[in-house]
């Protein structure tokens, strides 16, 4: 059973990891635009000039 | 302009990209950079994104661009003294249609942040709720004594402090509800999450058996889904709408002594002299002190002819000037404005609307006092039948809020809204008016307006084959130098016929009267009857050639493409429809008769049409009304529902519940379909909900119900309701 004192907080700092970066996406506007971003990643310009 | 190039392709220059990468210009903060918001209606792949960001980037004073293609639209960051018309000029050369819009009336922002707060705390109920059901899984498949208690503990840490956070909105509209002694969903709702809250640790603390933190988590998170669900349907709807209204930049050009300058129409005094350019709106109300020309009225009073005016004649706000220059003084300025006063009927009618019970509405109406009632009972009986056994009795009683709370009832309306309102945006129809849909649904008979509703409001020439090619070479060749609509008709129409080019010279447009130049040394004249020399012809247009013969030209309003479809459509259905114009008899009986349309009433005025809507009304019918006008707008308001297409007046579109954004019309019988078809989801969807709470009732009332079961009825119950959402088409 003493295992659980370790799995517990790994599971739940597991989670906190997962809202932190959840919390980083809303603050950074990242649900603004889905279709644009679906859109973007298909384009080419970074495929032929990855250096920019 | 920089020595930029640009590439200009026909349909979709970004498919067909260039070269040469833009590198954004990393300054942001450079002084005096505004931003400019650009509607970019024809965008659609990643390519378009890539064009119009990389083309905008070369240009100087551009300093960053961001195409946003979910709401087609550009926000682009400029340095000081650049004009918003360079750019939209720059976005045309790429290939593509640009709108500015204006940035105040389009700061919508208020819907955005509700949608944003209520994303965040969604997204912190569910990582609870997935973090307590692990725990509460360990719990149910058998942990027992100090583990268990453990698990509890931990469930509560995570769980009371997610309630707190995330089932605020509840709590406050709760509240709200209290206050002015009145029952809503969000009362049983938020008793549910916070009694199961409460016993849960009053259980952990005194090492019971159930817990119900995942209970009240995925509570709380279904019915955050459902609530945001709604709001982002709103924000989507009322972004849009804004988006119109920002596309009409209200100014006036005003003439001062030493010259004209563009003023906002706010600023516009009683007094001012305004220039009215042909093409324009009329910005205020007001009389014509100089000029001469021909005002499309079609918005105010539904007459398709152009009629004539001159100095001292009445101007009102919305009418739209077709040949000359005109200057004005205002009379009537802000509230004092005929379309102001529209307005003032309108919010009168908004206030019934927004008395409207939904059907969400009428069963909490009937659910939150029966939950309490029943969860009230459950306590009483317990108390009896074990004798004062307080903490069992409540335990009964906080299961049954818990199991009977409305979490299927939360997303059932939600979830079909947002599946209809997408269907319908999709198909062109964008709903405003958050119980349009409903309504939409329950119409029994439907009223059109003509001009600009069932017609386009623009003439089309409908005799140019009886024309013989030489009048028309020379009519077409008249028609050209001028933008009245019948001018443009004309040339229009002959696009088609491979006519000689004929040389004519002296080409004058008339203000008003019409189009006059000089062929071979002799003059000729297109324009109305009597200016020509016609005698008795009306208001026809009519050609004079150099030798004195005249050829008449009639026109006619074209339809608005679907509108045969449509009306057949509604026939179809059985509701019956009605013909309802401010134009004369002749053109609506003709236009009755095309369209197979029975009952049609003509010259109707503005208030008419009001009145009949009203008689409606009140013979208990549910009217849908289709139409454009200002002189609609009073009855749109007072119609059950009532739709408005894009090409509408401000005005106007505010009164209607929906816009049909294209121009097709028969998108207006599937509306009504995809209405019908939401309405069945949505009471298939109570009906679920009551199914499975006449199941789920009896077994919390008779103490079974444990937190396991709880959980799985919950979640089920709430993903049957959001399939079924999806059927609805």
């Amino acid at each position: 059973m003493e295992v659980l004192s370790l799995l517990i907080p790994i599971s739940i700092g597991l989670g906190a990891i997962g809202l932190a970066a959840f919390f980083w996406t809303m603050k950074s506007q990242q649900y603004d635009d889905p279709e644009g971003d679906a859109a973007r990643i298909l384009r080419d310009d970074y495929d032929d000039h990855p250096a920019d | 302009m920089s020595a930029t190039e640009y590439h200009s392709a026909a349909v979709c220059p970004g498919c067909i990209a260039g070269e040469g990468v833009a590198r954004r210009a990393a300054d942001d903060a450079s002084l005096g950079a505004r931003d400019i918001q650009l509607s970019l209606p024809t965008i659609h792949c990643a390519a378009c994104i890539s064009t119009v960001e990389r083309g905008l980037m070369q240009r100087a004073g551009v300093e960053d661009v961001r195409v946003n293609l979910t709401r087609k639209r550009a926000t682009v960051r400029v340095a000081a003294g650049v004009e918003t018309a360079d750019i939209v000029r720059a976005v045309s050369s790429l290939g593509y249609e640009a709108q500015p819009l204006d940035a105040a009336t389009l700061s919508a922002g208020e819907s955005d942040r509700a949608a944003r707060d209520l994303a965040m705390r969604l997204g912190v109920a569910g990582f609870s709720m997935m973090n307590v059901m692990l725990l509460s899984v360990a719990v149910w498949s058998g942990a027992s004594d100090a583990t268990r208690d453990l698990f509890h503990w931990i469930s509560a840490a995570i769980a009371l402090p997610t309630i707190a956070f995330s089932a605020q909105p509840f709590f406050r509209s709760a509240l709200s509800a209290l206050k002015v002694a009145r029952l809503n969903m969000d009362v049983p709702i938020s008793l549910a999450i916070l009694l199961a809250g409460a016993m849960s640790l009053y259980e952990t603390i005194s090492h019971g058996e159930h817990a119900y933190f995942d209970a009240a988590l995925s509570l709380t998170f279904f019915l955050l889904a459902g609530r945001y669900l709604d709001q982002k349907m709103r924000s989507t709807a009322r972004s849009a709408a804004a988006e119109l209204a920002a596309m009409e930049v209200p100014v006036a050009l005003r003439l001062s002594g030493d010259g004209a300058e563009t003023v906002s129409v706010r600023d516009v005094a009683v007094d001012d002299l305004l220039m009215v350019q042909p093409g324009a709106r009329v910005p205020v109300d007001g009389v014509i002190t100089e000029g001469n020309s021909e005002l499309d009225r079609a918005f105010l009073t539904g007459e398709t002819d152009p009629v004539a005016v001159g100095p001292g004649a009445d101007l009102k706000a919305g009418e739209v000037n077709l040949t000359g220059a005109l200057i004005m003084r205002a009379t009537a300025v802000g509230g004092d404005t005929l379309l102001h006063n529209l307005a003032e009927l309108i919010s009168n009618a908004e206030a019934a609307k927004s008395r409207y019970n939904t059907l969400a509405d009428r069963a909490a109406r009937i659910y939150a006092p029966a939950v309490h009632l029943l969860a009230l009972i459950g306590f009483i009986v317990w108390m009896y039948v074990t004798g004062g056994d307080v903490r069992h009795a409540l335990n009964i009683a906080v299961a049954l809020l818990i199991i009977t709370c409305p979490c299927a009832l939360g997303l059932a309306v939600p979830a079909v809204s947002t599946v209809a309102s997408g269907r319908l945006f999709r198909l062109g129809l964008l709903v405003k008016h958050p119980s349009a849909l409903e309504r939409l649904a329950e119409v029994d008979e439907v009223i059109f307006d003509k001009t600009g509703t069932l017609t386009r409001g623009t003439p089309v020439c409908t005799n140019m084959a009886d024309l013989p090619d030489s009048a028309l070479s020379v009519a077409v060749a008249l028609a050209e130098a001028s933008g009245h609509p019948r001018s443009r008709a004309i040339v229009e129409a002959a696009r088609g016929r491979d006519l000689p080019r004929v040389r004519v010279t002296d080409i004058v447009e008339v203000p008003g009267f019409g189009v006059e130049g000089t062929l071979n040394g002799a003059q000729i004249r297109l324009g109305r009857a009597q200016w020509v020399g016609a005698e008795g012809a009306g208001s026809g247009t009519v050609l004079r050639l150099a030798d004195g013969a005249l050829h008449d030209f009639r026109f006619e309003d074209a339809l608005r493409p679907g509108a045969v479809g449509l009306i057949a459509a509604l026939k179809a259905r059985g509701l019956p429809v009605t013909l309802l114009s401010g134009d004369a008899e002749a053109p609506v009986r003709s236009l009755a008769d095309d369209l197979g349309i029975e009952t049609w009433h003509a010259g109707v005025l503005p208030d008419g049409k009001a009145d009949l809507l009203r008689q409606r009304a009140e013979a208990g019918k549910r009217v849908l009304m289709v139409g454009d006008g200002l002189n609609d707008t009073a009855a749109l308001a007072l119609a059950h529902v009532s739709i408005a297409p894009a090409s509408a007046l401000e005005a106007t579109r505010v009164a209607a519940d929906l816009v049909l954004m294209g121009a097709d019309l028969s998108k207006i019988a599937d509306g009504l379909r995809i209405a019908g078809s939401a309405r069945r989801r949505i009471l298939e969807n109570f009906g679920v909900a009551a199914v499975y709470n006449m199941i789920a009732v009896p077994v919390a009332f008779l103490g079974f119900a444990t937190p396991l079961a709880a959980a799985i009825a919950m979640s089920s119950s709430s993903i049957i309701v959001s399939l079924n959402a999806l059927r609805t088409r």
